[in-house]
């Protein structure tokens, strides 16, 4: 009992992990450089397929099939996601900052229509199986297994955050977050907005790519069916849960919504009737939408919002001017 | 080629032309793209319906099919009600959610996405009370008559044309007659002068809202007669729509109607060369167009 219960909270762990790398890559985009993306499921699933069709045995009816490592299929997936943010952001980051979210809009809608019927490449409605999963002679030990994705997966999360909050420290990040509070300001020291703002984006995507493998390698199946608007809905409400700007309240927010979401679907499916599993479902994502309003009106620094620079000099001059 | 491609292509672009004028106005007067516009038409094309069920269970009469058409009395009246209450719908989001960010002065960005987490809200609601299973206006099948030149449409579909065309040329004389279409013209060009100058910018805010969310009621409503309705019609029609006001200029109210028309047509000339997998794809393709080739659209002033 106890057993399962540990090896419940590794998967489950896993999976809110898989997410928070998603939101990181989020915080990248919007809490760093405020560039709005509504179609982070798109990102996702080219990077879930990509790493698939690299990683899987050879199939009869599907293009790919290359057998290659995990890792190459991870590293191709980040690369292959940056390539399409570094395209949608090259052609509209450079026009009013809506075009941004209606063109990540179109790539959503089109990456979910080119995941059901360019099926020589995507499977189809039926996706692609027998994804390599990692530590796969580890599966008949089912904790010890779970224990090790864990394990993974708090690694890769750690590194990115380590590395993220270093590149938010570094004049790159510096830059970014003058742009994002004054763009004419940092155009008159020299910066060029629209190449950072690219560089953001492109980085962004790289990460949500990334995270879309890693999803698909633990899972190890996937379908057009998981990379539906809500995914995008669901990340967003992770980053403003715990407030964009601030890596580790990406993490947090991530983990928290999770563990929501996971344990209201647990109740759905516990105490509603079949029949009206579908309604209750709704009624879920209302909630969501609800509550990413109310965030938005009431609290909209999230529980660990970005202390901006200049209130974090307001606390400190006090107590220089103590010493 | 068959030819019946033009009168499909038409009537898709009629309805997103209708429901890409709401978008426009929105956009150039509260300058925000409102990713909440397509269920405006959703929850219009539900409430006609439940109205117009409402008075088919009051008397027999009202749903007797009014000469050729599938729909009796009951559908108009319930149209005219519908139009009323998503106008007011509209005015109720923005009492609730968009006006406190404009008083707050926040970034239009934070608008954009809280329209976005409004649309998941109302959407997921209609889902909730009506599920997804699609719903009809009337179960009445119509016979397509033939217009000449291998063209064919039912009755409905051209009622439909021309009433979008009524609605078009309405919103266009608002616009350019009327004392209030030049005061949202004022707003749209210079709010702050526009106020300075006396023009009550409130009144101008309320009536777009409810100007746009009426139009995306009769493009819901022609939507749900002609094929169905579901709880996902207006975010299957958002793409369309953007990319429409985009195309036609943003502000400009016949450059939406041309660029819907576009748009529809253009769809149904790829679902006749390539297949219907596809139409999707082409607001995409259009948008990209625009934005590579002229993003200030067809009509559209440059910024």
């Amino acid at each position: 009992m106890m057993l399962d219960l540990l090896a419940y909270s590794a998967f489950f762990l896993t999976m809110a992990l898989t997410y928070a790398v998603i939101s990181l890559g989020l915080n990248v985009q919007w809490g760093m450089t405020g560039l709005f993306n509504v179609g982070i499921a798109a990102f996702v699933a080219v990077g879930a397929y990509t790493s698939a069709i690299l990683t899987t045995p050879e199939t009869a009816d599907r293009f790919g099939g290359f057998d290659m490592p995990i890792a190459v299929g991870w590293l191709g997936a980040a690369i292959v996601s940056a390539a399409l943010s570094w395209g949608v952001g090259a052609l509209t980051i450079r026009l009013r900052a809506d075009y941004l979210a209606i063109a990540t809009f179109g790539v959503a809608v089109t990456v979910q229509l080119c995941m059901l019927n360019l099926q020589p490449l995507t499977g189809g409605a039926f996706g692609i199986g027998f994804i390599p999963r990692p530590f796969a002679d580890l599966q008949a030990d089912a904790l010890l297994f779970s224990l090790a994705n864990c394990g993974l997966m708090v690694v890769v999360v750690l590194a990115l955050y380590l590395g993220l909050q270093h590149l938010s420290r570094s004049p790159w990040g510096r830059v970014l977050r003058a742009i994002r509070e004054d763009e004419t300001a940092a155009q008159a020291l020299g910066k060029q907005s629209v190449r950072f703002r690219l560089e953001a984006f492109t980085v962004g995507g790289a990460i949500m790519g990334l995270a879309g493998a890693a999803q698909a390698h633990f899972i190890g199946f996937i379908a057009p069916d998981n990379y539906m608007p809500v995914l995008t809905f669901q990340v967003w409400a992770m980053l403003i849960v715990g407030g964009s700007g601030n890596n580790r309240g990406a993490i947090a927010g991530a983990v928290l919504v999770w563990g929501l979401w996971a344990v209201t679907a647990a109740a759905v499916s516990a105490f509603v009737p079949p029949e009206d599993q579908a309604r209750a479902a709704a009624l879920q994502i209302v909630a969501i939408g609800v509550g990413l309003c109310l965030m938005l009106l009431l609290r909209p620094r999230g529980l660990f919002g970005e202390v901006s620079p200049l209130a974090r000099l307001r606390t400190r001059s006090p107590a220089s001017a103590k010493e | 080629m068959n030819p019946q491609f033009l009168m499909d292509g038409l009537i898709a672009g009629a309805i997103i032309g209708l429901g890409a004028i709401g978008v426009t106005l929105t956009y150039s007067i509260l300058r925000f793209s409102n990713f909440a516009h397509g269920e405006f038409l959703t929850w219009g094309a539900y409430l006609a319906l439940c109205i117009s069920s409402a008075l088919g269970v009051l008397g027999a009469g009202f749903t007797t099919p009014l000469g050729p058409f599938s729909f009796g009395w009951s559908l108009p009246i319930a149209a005219v009600l519908a139009i009323a209450l998503t106008g007011l719908l509209a005015l109720a989001v923005d009492a609730l959610l968009f006006s406190s960010f404009r008083r707050r002065g926040s970034a239009i960005i934070i608008m954009v996405m809280a329209s976005f987490g409004a649309s998941l809200a109302l959407r997921s609601l209609l889902e909730f009370l009506f599920t997804s299973k699609p719903a009809y206006f009337s179960q009445a099948l119509q016979i397509a008559m033939k217009l000449g030149g291998g063209l064919r449409a039912t009755p409905d579909q051209l009622a439909m044309l021309v009433v979008a065309l009524v609605s078009v040329i309405a919103v266009h004389l608002i616009m350019t007659r009327t004392d209030i279409g030049r005061a949202m013209r004022a707003v749209s060009e210079n709010p702050g002068l526009a106020g300075i100058a006396g023009i009550d910018v409130r009144g101008v805010i309320r009536t777009v809202w409810f100007l746009g969310a009426a139009l995306a009621c009769i493009a819901g409503m022609m939507s749900g007669l002609i094929i169905q309705i579901r709880p996902y019609l207006g975010h299957d029609l958002l793409l369309p729509l953007f990319a429409a006001a985009i195309l036609g200029g943003i502000g400009s109210v016949p450059g939406a109607m041309i660029a819907g028309l576009v748009i529809g047509l253009c769809e149904a000339f790829t679902v006749q060369i390539i297949g219907a997998e596809w139409r999707s794809a082409v607001s995409f393709a259009i948008l990209i167009a625009v934005l590579v080739v002229r993003p200030r659209g067809l009509f559209g002033k440059a910024s």
